[in-house]
């Protein structure tokens, strides 16, 4: 059965400041959607509550993911049910390595499934890590460095998309991935997001420009303003905001 | 902002009740050659001097040791069917490499456990209880023994140690001569009371070791007194590796002195892992008295319930082209305290000097606290000497990223705290010792 996640009338706020004040959306596997909008429209805050962030407060709405009310769960019991956020910046971990950290959460995810399970053996998690930053033409020694740390914009947004292509989750969000990467890198990235379409895989591409949809097309575009989703199209949607600029969109939405 | 000074009200700390019938009736027991007798009481004579180190003086006034019980603590444990089943089977693995040159374990204070390869002790290196040592190598002991690196003088502690000392090891690596293999001590107490213990390392010029000290203690519900000292001393071109390891029970109070020397380029590894105890006043201090001599200090601590560990070090460039490197990384949950407070010193003229020191520390709990105080005395101008104290609780950010990858909190913040712990763990080149550390952190973690 093909999994959905599904946004219900969703109201979030933070600090007691409404951010998001019903949003409706569903993305399911083998999809790919992109949300669009202006900066403070509230994209992130979506991205991050559906991982469940700690510091924002649901007020109002549902969201299911495969049948299972998403906002009662963990952040990581919503990663081992097949959720994945990418995020726009990933936090620098000292200490811990990209390996140890990649096997501990793929170890997590066999120990859900099976209490007895011993875990991923290590050669094993050696040839899954190499064959995975192939794909993301990712230097080998990436592996050993300390979680983000020291790593540049564009090898942070890789290391995401190697985690992602690890995990091989069921609905993948991936928050501004494109912010401050050089077009190289922008298509490291996005041939890497491309290698892991299929059915299985249903991907909501956050961003602000029009330029990685280029690279990475949805199928769905929707537009979000002031916490709402105000647009839904095709990819065409995507073209005359890049032509029209968001004003059109805000002018649609809040005559004067 | 200007601290106002305030005048404490504060009681004397009480002295355990010894006399000098005790210190004699200690040196008949062990039937001690005379020198070392008469050095027991010329240090009583000191000790008796001394006044007992309170809240108002500098260096204690963070630690307050007053709750001691002294009727309890001052007792000196009498080894009685000592045995080497005593210890636990884990402490007496070696934890250096698989192989070691020697193992010497103390219970209650006697020897019940020597091990020395008989290939050393061939290359004239000597690896025994320091009681042994004062009565068969003499010339070698005596001149170094609280002469040289910890003197009765230079505190109550100290010369209470010096009069007092119970049991001890004695490292000795002749001129020219390379211990490929790791020694390792084990020093358990199975009663409570008081244990006074001492290692004295002595490298000759171009010589080289590596020795594991590994303290321990069943639990009590008695107050136990440690009062330690630990002397390396390392010649010219020596090489040392010294670990010390500290898991008391919880109703101990440690108050050790420890400093080494070393000689124109010569080299120390120094690191000490503590754990254990209720109370800690430790003393570590770092001469580098030789040209070029290099020394690095690694300290690990992780304080839990209501302990106490209060780290007190020196870094003392006392020669040109001298260089120190000192971290502290430590972590503090529950309603424990920790206190760092390190100095670098230089003499006048002492050029091209190169000293650091950092304390990082991790507070776990909103009852804990910790202090970390750097300082640098430097009376020289051609010098790199820097210094940094940083204190971080456990945050959420890192944690939360863990677990959007399907860790549980639990594991997560482990692993956040491992992380912090692992710039220090990374400085021990022994996997051994990590895993005894990582495994003892993770078990005050989980207690959480």
């Amino acid at each position: 059965m093909v999994a959905a996640l599904e946004i219900r009338n969703l109201h979030v706020s933070v600090e007691d400041r409404p951010i998001l004040r019903g949003v409706n959306l569903t993305v399911k596997q083998g999809e790919v959607h992109a949300l669009m909008g202006p900066n403070g429209s509230g994209k992130s805050t979506l991205a991050n509550v559906l991982m469940g962030h700690p510091a924002y407060q649901v007020t109002a709405g549902q969201v299911i993911f495969d049948g299972e009310d998403l906002l009662e769960m963990e952040a990581d019991e919503r990663s081992r049910a097949g959720l994945f956020l990418a995020f726009q910046y990933p936090v620098a971990i000292p200490g811990v390595t990209l390996a140890n950290f990649l096997r501990q959460a793929l170890n997590a995810r066999l120990k859900a499934k099976d209490p007895d399970s011993k875990g991923i053996s290590i050669p094993e998690f050696r040839r899954l890590m190499k064959a995975k930053m192939d794909l993301l033409q990712m230097d080998h020694s990436f592996a050993g460095r300390y979680l983000n740390d020291g790593f540049s914009g564009g090898e942070k947004k890789r290391a995401e998309i190697l985690q992602m292509a690890t995990l091989e989750p069921r609905i993948a969000i991936l928050d501004e991935t494109d912010s401050g990467l050089d077009i190289d890198a922008l298509r490291i990235v996005s041939d890497g997001v491309n290698k892991l379409r299929g059915p299985q895989l249903g991907v909501l591409v956050i961003t602000h420009y029009q330029r990685i949809l280029n690279y990475i097309q949805p199928e769905y575009v929707h537009v979000m303003l002031d916490g709402q989703i105000v647009e839904s199209g095709g990819p065409d949607l995507a073209l005359r905001l890049e032509e029209m600029g968001y004003e059109w969109i805000r002018a649609r939405h809040n005559p004067a | 902002m200007v601290v106002a000074k305030q005048r404490r009200r504060t009681s004397a700390p009480a002295a355990p009740g010894y006399t000098l019938e005790d210190v004699k009736a200690l040196s008949a027991a062990h039937r001690e050659p005379a020198w070392l007798a008469e050095s027991r009481v010329a240090a009583w004579e000191v000790y008796e001097d001394l006044p007992m180190p309170s809240l108002s003086d500098e260096d204690w006034r963070r630690t307050d040791y007053r709750h001691i019980r002294w009727s309890e603590a001052e007792t000196i444990i009498q080894p009685n069917g000592a045995s080497v089943a005593q210890i636990p089977a884990s402490k007496l693995e070696p934890l250096i490499g698989d192989q070691q040159a020697g193992l010497l374990a103390f219970v209650d204070g006697q020897v019940v456990q020597r091990e020395f390869s008989t290939q050393m002790a061939g290359q004239g290196i000597i690896f025994t209880d320091l009681l042994t040592a004062c009565r068969e190598y003499e010339s070698l002991v005596r001149p170094n023994l609280m002469t040289k690196a910890v003197q009765p003088t230079e505190g109550k502690f100290a010369a209470l140690h010096a009069a007092l000392w119970t049991h001890g090891v004695f490292l000795y690596v002749p001129r020219n001569k390379v211990a490929e293999l790791p020694f390792h001590v084990v020093i358990h107490n199975t009663r409570p009371g008081a244990s006074l213990g001492h290692v004295l390392v002595v490298l000759e010029e171009n010589s080289q070791a590596t020795i594991l000290v590994d303290y321990t203690s069943a639990p009590t519900d008695q107050h136990c007194a440690y009062i330690g000292a630990t002397e390396l001393l390392v010649g010219d071109a020596a090489n040392l590796q010294y670990v010390g390891l500290q898991d008391w029970n919880r109703q101990t109070y440690e108050f050790s002195h420890q400093r080494a020397r070393v000689g124109r380029d010569g080299n120390l590894d120094w690191i000490v892992g503590t754990m254990g105890g209720r109370l800690v006043k430790a003393y570590m201090e770092l001469e580098l008295d030789g040209l070029g001599a290099h020394g690095r200090m690694s300290g690990f601590f992780f304080a839990d319930g209501e302990q106490l560990f209060d780290h007190d070090t020196q870094q003392n460039h006392n020669a040109p082209l001298t260089v120190s490197d000192l971290l502290f990384k430590g972590a503090a949950k529950d309603s424990a305290r920790t206190v760092w407070q390190g100095m670098i010193k230089s003499l006048p003229k002492m050029q091209k000097i190169d000293g650091f020191q950092a304390s990082r520390n991790l507070i776990l709990s909103k009852t804990a606290r910790m202090d970390g105080i750097p300082g640098l005395e430097i009376e020289a101008d051609d010098v790199a000497c820097s210094h940094a104290a940083t204190f971080g609780t456990l945050e959420e950010e890192p944690v939360f990223y863990l677990m959007s990858r399907g860790i549980h909190r639990s594991d997560a913040e482990l692993m956040v705290i491992d992380g912090f712990f692992d710039e220090l763990l990374q400085r021990i080149p022994f996997e051994r010792v990590r895993e005894r550390l990582q495994a003892a952190m993770e078990a005050k973690i989980i207690g959480m």
